[in-house]
């Protein structure tokens, strides 16, 4: 390298020329576009900007120019290196962009491949329809009240204004349990309703009392298609100051509408229950035909018998002798009870044919129906 | 019950185009449950005629008897020629008048008739039976007429065979609707028509010649009417309106008398009992039985009285179960087997609903009698039921009526029932008015008198209505339900789910999410299912609560366990080619106390002591809430990732701890021995912190798995949820989140095979220190490497400070002052050192 010399003009070193300058600017440019793999952008990288590079020795020689020259040269060098370093730069993001689209293109999978890899549950339908139940009231302001499945016969029949002799009695085929002399005095039984449920909260609490309660319930039918002797409820009372038929009427209506939709019909027949007074049956219009197939042999209904109408459940005005038996004054506090059958209402709302399926504990018949109903 | 349209119609005059689909409509609004509205005769079509046989011929050769016949049927077959018919029955003979249905006539079916070639002749047409015309089916022989019926003469009217039948369950407290009298009354408020009443008749007033009774138990039969009949054509039949009306009533016509008697009964409502008076030895008593007294009744049944039962005796003792069945040694004489009965005594009684039920229910009889005596029969219709049998036989059987009525009444106070002339409106919840009460009451058959406050006597027919929420009812109901706004009532605010509800929501939603499904299965079981559990002969899951009546004798008892039910599932589920299996379910178990009692029936009248009420819950079994598991199959599948896994214990120890975590509750696990388990891999579950034993889990013993047909290897779990959550779910303090590096540092240590992981996990946490964040178990190695009877376990620790970055040293220390405790505790050798 030289020393600086203060006369010396820059013109006159080769490196500095301009023209050099933009030549060797022109051949980086060109080395870089014309690169077509990051491994030769690299190649061109080190050749056109590395310390032996063209560019790079140019710049080396500014340092021995008189001052008043280098302002100039540095000037020139650098915008040549600005513009190698911005064609470099350029290059580097689009082959890059080439790689990773190929190397993604390589990773591509089957995504429409089936995966069951981890095992799937469900819970049991009849579970979920009680829930969602309970959850209607709970939101209307109710509590949901459990008691057990074997019960005291007074709290099942007796508190019920179903006495010994009482021909309702008998129309309810009871499963007894055996008193420990092995007979059926124990005056006690599976329950066969949810009712003493109600009578118990009755005796529990002071009205008002707004409460639901769900759970198993036994009769000795043998099981069939639309039978079992194991089944469940869901029966709902409110006791309070001023409680009418009128209430009864609209909780159900609201019921029926969360539970199954709005638009159609409630039938409402007098019927009897010990328990109630008055009592009726709520028959519910039916959802697939809406009664067209009554009378119509050309249209039958599978799910309402071309009868037109579902029946829903019973319910009443609570008799008032229940409530003197669970110690509420009749002549303060009136009530209404209800009760559903969740089985029968599974197979309307679900079209279940075959209430076997319901008890048999296939995993298939469960699986469809997941987490919520 | 069965109600005949054409018959309603004699009693209330129905518009002529009302179809029996209509009529049940109203009547189902007023609460009639109408069940079904049969078509009888809907597809039937004639000619069916009246014919007279001309003559048979027996045909041979047939394997069964083939009769070839000449039937005079007039002119209804357009040429007055006798009609040419192949008959297959032989009840019949020539002169007879028979039934018979031409070429191009519909039977019930349908059936079609045509003309046809059979046993080698030509039959154009048929001789019917009733079953073939739908008239019934209690006996194939084919159907003869009485004689004065003119051949080709039109059957379908002659037979009434085109009718509506209405079939209604009646409910206890209508015992009135049990007979034509009282669902004609119900239908006439529905159409707001008169009624004419067939309990309406001129009767005689009682005299003292009449038949002799005698009641002794006055509280048992509080009326006692009895008619005599004499000189009764013991070879009468029944004529076809009156056989008719039986049958499609569902009522079979057996002979006369009787029929007269189920025919009143259906028509009024008042059971009634024929004598043959002949038979009857002396004076009428109705009285108790004596301990031991026997009777045979219409049946045939020789039964043995109880003291409660309710008896019609005469000089020779009991006669009659009283209410329920006649006996039989004084039973109408059939003129088939010898002189008929030609004088009948015509009881028509009123007995205690109470006395009858029982006794039906002791004697498994329940009659026709018995169900109306139970929901209650008027006691003002047995004299007009009496005269109307006695009309009957008069006119049918050419029968004389003695001059003499016997009708013995206990005195009966008039029941007045005080009610206020709104309350109807209060409890419905809507407006009627007085008058419209006032008239409701009326139309049922109420004397009413008074304005705000209501004098009401309920008709004699009405023993259901006693007291104001009866009358309050009947309003209601006759105003219409439909009729009756809606509103909501204004609840208080609720308090939501309990805690318990909310976690036991919580559990099934749980298992669910990690691969469960659920399954409910019946509570029944009997000794064979802990048999195959393998359970010792003392085991306390044997000790059951049992069912005087179960539905199957080899399952008399109720589940102590949920395991059989739930494995029966998995069988069933694997039988169906369901392999790989996860299921769960959860309910109650019934387990029975210490001390076994019975539970008190304390009156009802007000509310019971809570002493009493304690004595019921004493009286029955504690019923925790389980919840268990079963798998098998793969409980990770294999595929195209690679490699699943085989269901195995530690599954079914898992799906505790999920249960677990679902309740908030920390699970300790140790080894356990129980049955059904395998007693090398069963899992002892305990509420951390606690002894309580909360359930088992781990793979079942080799022997259940053979014993119920379950796949190799089948695991299992149960736990009571009760106990899990006895003491609440834990309250979650929120951790310090520490933000400095973790150091991590590995340690292998070698124990016997038989110390727990858990113990020396325990051992490793407790010497670590606070500076341990988390310590994951990460390999178990066997092998001659580390000796023969021990095991190698690998445990990969987590370090972090809450305020530092630890220092190698730090770490290394502690991991230290870890394994130090690790080996002073279970005497545990570092691996590798
Ligand atoms: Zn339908």
């Amino acid at each position: 390298m030289s020393a600086p010399n203060k006369s010396y003009d820059p013109v006159e070193v080769e490196a500095l020329k301009p023209e050099v300058v933009e030549q060797a600017r022109d051949e980086a440019v060109a080395a870089f576009a014309a690169a077509s793999t990051l491994d030769e952008l690299k190649q061109a990288k080190v050749a056109h900007t590395g310390d032996r590079s063209a560019l790079s020795l140019a710049n080396r020689e500014i340092g021995a120019l008189p001052p008043h020259a280098k302002a100039a040269a540095g000037k020139l060098i650098g915008q040549a290196r600005g513009a190698v370093n911005q064609a470099l730069a350029k290059r580097q993001v689009e082959l890059e962009a080439e790689r990773d689209a190929r190397v993604l293109v390589e990773e591509a999978v089957d995504v429409t491949l089936p995966y069951d890899r981890a095992p799937r549950g469900a819970r049991h339908p009849l579970t979920t329809l009680a829930e969602r139940i309970e959850d209607t009231f709970v939101a209307m302001g109710y509590q949901v009240a459990e008691g057990p499945e074997v019960e005291a016969e007074w709290l099942n029949f007796d508190a019920l204004n179903l006495g010994p002799d009482h021909p309702a009695r008998s129309m309810q085929d009871t499963f007894f349990v055996q008193a420990p002399d092995g007979s059926a005095d124990s005056g006690v039984v599976l329950r066969t309703q949810t009712s003493p449920v109600q009578a118990r909260t009755l005796l529990d609490r002071e009205p008002p009392v707004y409460v639901v309660c769900p759970g198993r319930v036994y009769r000795t039918d043998e099981l069939d298609a639309t039978h079992t002797p194991v089944f469940r409820q869901v029966e709902g009372l409110a006791v309070d100051e001023g409680i009418t038929f009128a209430d009864l009427k609209g909780t159900i209506e609201v019921l029926v509408e969360k539970l199954i939709g709005g638009g159609l019909e409630l039938r409402w027949r007098p019927s009897y229950f010990p328990f109630t007074e008055p009592s009726a049956e709520i028959d519910l219009q039916c959802f697939v035909c809406r009664g067209e197939s009554v009378g119509n042999p050309d249209r039958p209904c599978r799910t309402c018998s071309s009868e037109g109408w579902i029946e829903l459940g019973g319910c009443g005005v609570v008799n008032p002798r229940v409530l003197v038996a669970c110690g509420v004054d009749p002549n303060r506090y009136s009530g209404f009870a209800f009760g559903l059958g969740l089985e029968r209402i599974l197979m309307n709302r679900h079209n279940v044919a075959d209430m076997r399926d319901m008890v048999e504990g296939d995993v298939r018949f469960t699986l469809p129906f997941g987490m919520e109903i | 019950m069965r109600v005949p349209l054409s018959w309603l119609r004699e009693y209330v005059d129905l518009p002529a185009g009302e179809t029996g689909r209509d009529v049940a409509e109203r009547l189902v609004r007023a609460g009639l449950e109408v069940e079904t509205v049969e078509q009888l005769g809907g597809d039937l079509k004639g000619p069916l005629v009246v014919g007279e046989v001309l003559s048979i011929e027996e045909l041979t050769g047939f394997k069964k008897p083939i009769r070839h016949c000449f039937v005079n049927v007039g002119d209804a077959n357009g040429t007055g020629e006798p009609q040419e018919i192949v008959c297959g029955a032989t009840n019949f003979a020539v002169g007879d008048k028979v039934v018979v249905v031409l070429p191009g006539a519909v039977l019930p079916g349908p059936f079609p008739i045509s003309a046809r070639q059979t046993y080698g002749q030509t039959s154009a047409g048929m001789i019917c039976s009733a079953r073939e015309l739908g008239m019934g089916d209690d006996h194939d022989g084919i159907i003869v007429l009485p004689p004065e019926f003119e051949p080709g003469t039109d059957a379908i009217e002659l037979l009434q065979l085109v009718d509506e039948v209405l079939d209604i369950a009646v409910t206890p407290d209508r015992g009135y609707c049990l007979s034509l009298r009282g669902v004609a009354r119900e239908a006439a408020a529905a159409y707001g028509l008169p009624l004419a009443d067939p309990a309406l008749l001129d009767v005689p007033p009682a005299n003292s010649f009449g038949y002799l009774v005698k009641v002794a138990d006055p509280a048992g039969c509080d009326r006692f009417v009895a008619r005599t009949v004499v000189g009764v054509d013991p070879t009468a039949k029944s004529p076809i309106w009156l056989q008719r009306r039986l049958q499609k009533a569902g009522i079979r016509p057996i002979s006369l008398t009787v029929d007269i008697t189920n025919y009143v009964m259906l028509e009024v409502g008042q059971p009634l009992h024929a004598y043959d008076k002949q038979r009857v030895e002396g004076p009428i008593t109705v009285r108790r039985a004596e301990q031991g007294e026997t009777l045979t009744t219409l049946d045939g049944v020789k039964r043995t009285l109880s003291a409660e039962d309710l008896l019609i005796c005469d000089n020779s003792g009991p006669i009659g179960l009283a209410g329920v069945m006649g006996g039989a040694s004084t039973e109408i004489l059939d003129p088939a087997a010898g002189p008929g009965t030609t004088e009948v005594i015509i009881e028509a009684a009123h007995f205690d609903a109470v006395a009858i039920a029982r006794a039906a229910k002791r004697h498994k009889l329940p009659s026709e009698a018995s169900k109306r005596f139970e929901r209650g029969v008027d006691p003002e219709a047995a004299r007009a039921a009496a005269q109307r049998a006695v009309d009957l036989l008069v006119l049918i059987a050419g029968g004389t009526a003695e001059a003499g009525v016997t009708d013995i009444a206990a005195p009966h106070p008039v029941r007045t029932i005080t009610i206020a002339a709104d309350l109807p409106d209060r409890v419905a919840g809507t407006a009627y008015g007085r008058e419209t009460v006032t008239r409701r009451l009326q139309e049922i058959g109420c004397s009413v008198a008074g304005a705000d406050i209501l004098e009401v006597t309920p008709p004699t027919w009405r023993p259901d209505l006693t007291d104001p929420y009866d009358l309050a009812e009947e309003v209601i109901r006759l105003e219409g339900y439909d009729n009756v706004p809606a509103r909501m009532p204004n609840v208080p605010p609720g308090k939501g789910l309990t805690e318990a509800q909310r976690t036991h929501r919580r559990i099934g939603v749980a298992l669910a999410g990690a691969g469960y499904v659920e399954v409910n299965n019946y509570p029944f079981l009997g000794e064979s299912a802990f048999e195959a559990l393998g359970l010792e002969p003392e085991d306390r899951r044997r000790r059951t609560v049992k069912l005087v009546n179960p539905l199957n004798d080899e399952e008399p008892a109720l589940r102590t366990t949920l395991l059989p039910g739930l494995l029966g599932a998995l069988r069933r589920n694997v039988g169906r080619g369901n392999t790989d299996l996860a299921i769960y379910e959860t309910g109650t178990v019934f387990l029975p106390k210490d001390e076994l009692t019975v539970a008190p029936r304390p009156a009802v009248d007000h509310r019971p002591s809570n002493e009493e009420l304690a004595e019921l819950d004493a009286a029955l079994p504690d019923q925790p809430r389980r919840v268990a598991v079963a798998l098998a199959g793969e409980r990770l599948p294999s595929g195209w990732w690679g490699q699943g896994a085989q269901a195995f214990w530690a599954d079914a120890v898992e799906a505790a701890r999920t249960v677990a975590r679902a309740a908030g509750v920390e699970l300790t696990v140790r080894q356990g021995q129980q049955a059904p388990w395998h007693p090398g891999r069963c899992a002892e579950l305990l509420v951390a912190g606690t002894d309580r034993v909360v359930g088992h889990a781990g793979e079942l013993h080799p022997r259940v798995v053979k014993a119920l047909g379950l796949p190799a290897r089948t695991s299992a779990m149960e736990v009571d949820i009760d106990l899990l959550t006895a003491d609440g779910a834990e309250k979650v303090n929120g951790p310090a989140v520490s933000g400095f590096p973790v150091a991590t540092q590995d340690v292998a240590l070698i124990v016997d095979a038989a110390v727990p992981a858990a113990d020396v996990e325990a051992a490793l946490r407790s010497g670590a220190g606070e500076l341990l964040e988390a310590i994951r178990l990460f390999d178990v190695f066997t092998g001659e490497q580390v000796g023969e009877g021990r095991k190698s376990l690998a445990y990969a620790l987590r370090f972090r400070a809450a305020d530092r970055t630890l220092t190698a040293e730090e770490a290394t220390a502690a991991r230290e002052a870890a394994v130090a405790e690790a080996v002073a505790r279970t005497g545990a050798v570092l691996r590798g050192a």
